[in-house]
């Protein structure tokens, strides 16, 4: 099954770039993407630029209504994701548990749709 | 005619029995063939229904549960070659492709139930779905017996268990024993759901319909059975053994809660309590703790000896704390060390220690009811009083409110 971990961050509670735990939380992304990629289950994975970048849009009334800021205002943000395929849930949960980030921010994990179901 | 009816009634008796002792196998053997819960649900049920016309007409067969187990495997691939068109998953597609033949005898049905339990306890589930599918699948308990126990309509239990089955197919939760690394989080989550229904069973108790208490220790026995010399099964076995016999003695003649110190001690179930006790010792002798098994040993230093062995108590607490850093471990900790000690300085101690965890259990019934006590015992009664009533307004449960009232009155 495919399945999208999505990495929320609180950037008040991240390690600030520069300091030992900032090293330490990009090596423990290093080391995992690796591990990712030699047990070939790795099908994508980015990490997204911060959330004072973020621009909203919808359109409502055939109006396209452009906004600064994320689509909700909290204090986790969505921070990067990865999308690997793996047997079961159980299998993702050990590979999220993994994720730096998990150690203070969230993982959330969700499967992806499986829009071609006769495969 | 007679004859007919006589067999009516062995295969409703048959049937009957299969369904209380034979169901959560059953079903576990089939789901790890369909890997569908709802699927080998269903199958099973439309089964035992015809069952009910077959045996009638040709008697129960030899080999009951392989019949059952082989109908209900046929009913299933019906049901997937019905939805053909539909929407063909591939893996309904390999169901489809291994054919009819389930053809087993009664004692060759594989034991698929530990793999059941860990899968509808998993932690990716509601944990009020963990119980209520717990009791439907292994339990063989009606969602009307489920939501009678629960206080919840028939509607709501009903969407509860259709959403977490829905949730463990969409969402990938194996039908699978977890690895070692897991294992002793993923057992304790089971644990909880099974001291879960115990506790609902002994709040509500056995007037009120489905004995849950009861059903817990089915449960649990289950469990034990499955995994041999596991310490915390054992613990969580001995832990529901001692508190189920204190079950006549829990109640006053008002419908009052009787706190263990209170309780006719004649009234406790001698051989249950004994059984309960020789449990804790064989759980703690293979020098693997973990909370159950403490929390068992406890439960022992209340039974034991004349009286509860409070300075014991208190140091079982301290180490429950390792496993379970929690406001409430703290709480009674304080209060057992209060007992303990029984002069002014240890219940100050007591209540400095219940401020410092007061916020977290704002909403937390006993933290009020035992802060009274201490509070009453430091001859402190308007105190008391506005903790006790704090307690009051705060309980369900008319037996505890019964006992609260009393302690306020004696004030």
């Amino acid at each position: 099954m495919k399945y999208m971990l999505l990495i929320y961050n609180d950037p008040a509670r991240e390690p600030a770039y520069g300091t030992e735990e900032f090293k330490a939380m990009m090596n423990g992304y290093f080391a995992l993407n690796q591990k990712m990629n030699s047990a070939g289950i790795l099908l994508s994975g980015e990490g997204l630029a911060g959330v004072e970048t973020a621009t909203s849009l919808r359109i409502r009334a055939g109006k396209v209504e452009t906004m600064d800021g994320p689509f909700a205002e909290t204090k986790e943000h969505l921070g990067g994701y990865y999308v690997i395929d793996v047997p079961d849930l159980d299998s993702a949960l050990r590979y999220a548990a993994e994720i730096p980030s998990a150690s203070h921010g969230t993982i959330e994990i969700r499967p992806l749709m499986d829009y071609n179901p006769a495969g | 005619m007679m004859a007919s009816a006589s067999g009516a009634l062995a295969v409703s008796q048959a049937l009957n029995r299969l369904a209380r002792e034979d169901r959560g196998r059953l079903l576990a053997a089939l789901i790890s063939r369909l890997n569908d819960i709802q699927l080998a649900e269903d199958a099973l049920q439309e089964a035992m229904l015809s069952a009910v016309t077959h045996w009638s007409r040709s008697g129960v067969p030899a080999s009951a549960k392989g019949w059952l187990l082989q109908v209900a495997y046929r009913k299933a691939i019906d049901r997937l070659r019905r939805q053909k068109t539909a929407n063909k998953v591939g893996a309904d597609m390999a169901i489809l492709a291994c054919g009819e033949d389930f053809e087993v005898n009664d004692h060759e049905i594989p034991d698929e139930r530990l793999r059941l339990i860990f899968t509808c306890c998993h932690p990716a589930l509601a944990q009020k779905s963990q119980v209520a599918l717990t009791l439907r699948t292994l339990g063989g308990l009606s969602t009307t017996e489920i939501a009678r126990a629960f206080l919840d309509s028939e509607t709501a239990m009903g969407q509860r268990l259709s959403r977490a089955q829905a949730k463990i197919k969409a969402a990938g939760i194996p039908f699978a024993v977890p690895d070692a690394a897991q294992w002793p989080e993923r057992l304790n989550a089971v644990l909880a759901v099974l001291y879960l229904i115990f506790n609902a069973g002994y709040s509500a108790g056995p007037a009120a319909g489905h004995d849950l208490a009861e059903e817990a220790l089915f449960l649990g026995r289950i469990l034990d059975g499955l995994c041999p010399q596991e310490a915390e099964i054992e613990g969580f076995l001995a832990l529901v053994t001692i508190n189920h016999a204190r079950r006549d003695a829990r109640i006053g003649s008002n419908g009052e809660t009787v706190p263990i110190g209170a309780q006719d001690r004649a009234l406790w179930r001698r051989s249950e309590m004994n059984a309960g006790l020789a449990l804790v010792g064989q759980a703690l002798s293979r020098g693997r703790p973990g909370p159950y098994q403490i929390k068992a040993a406890i439960a022992a230093c209340h039974c034991e000896g004349a009286a509860s062995d409070w300075p014991q108590i208190a140091m079982l607490y301290g180490a429950l704390l390792e496993f379970e850093p929690t406001a409430i471990v703290r709480l009674n900790r304080a209060v057992a060390c209060a007992e303990a000690g029984a002069d002014a300085s240890s219940i100050d101690g007591a209540l400095a220690e219940l401020d410092a965890i007061e916020a977290a259990l704002a909403d937390y019934q006993p933290f009020f009811a035992a802060r009274a006590e201490l509070q009453a015992r430091r001859g402190r009664m308007a105190e008391a009083r506005a903790d006790y009533a704090k307690a009051i307004e705060m309980t369900r449960c008319e037996a505890d409110i019964g006992f609260l009232q009393e302690r306020m009155a004696r004030l």
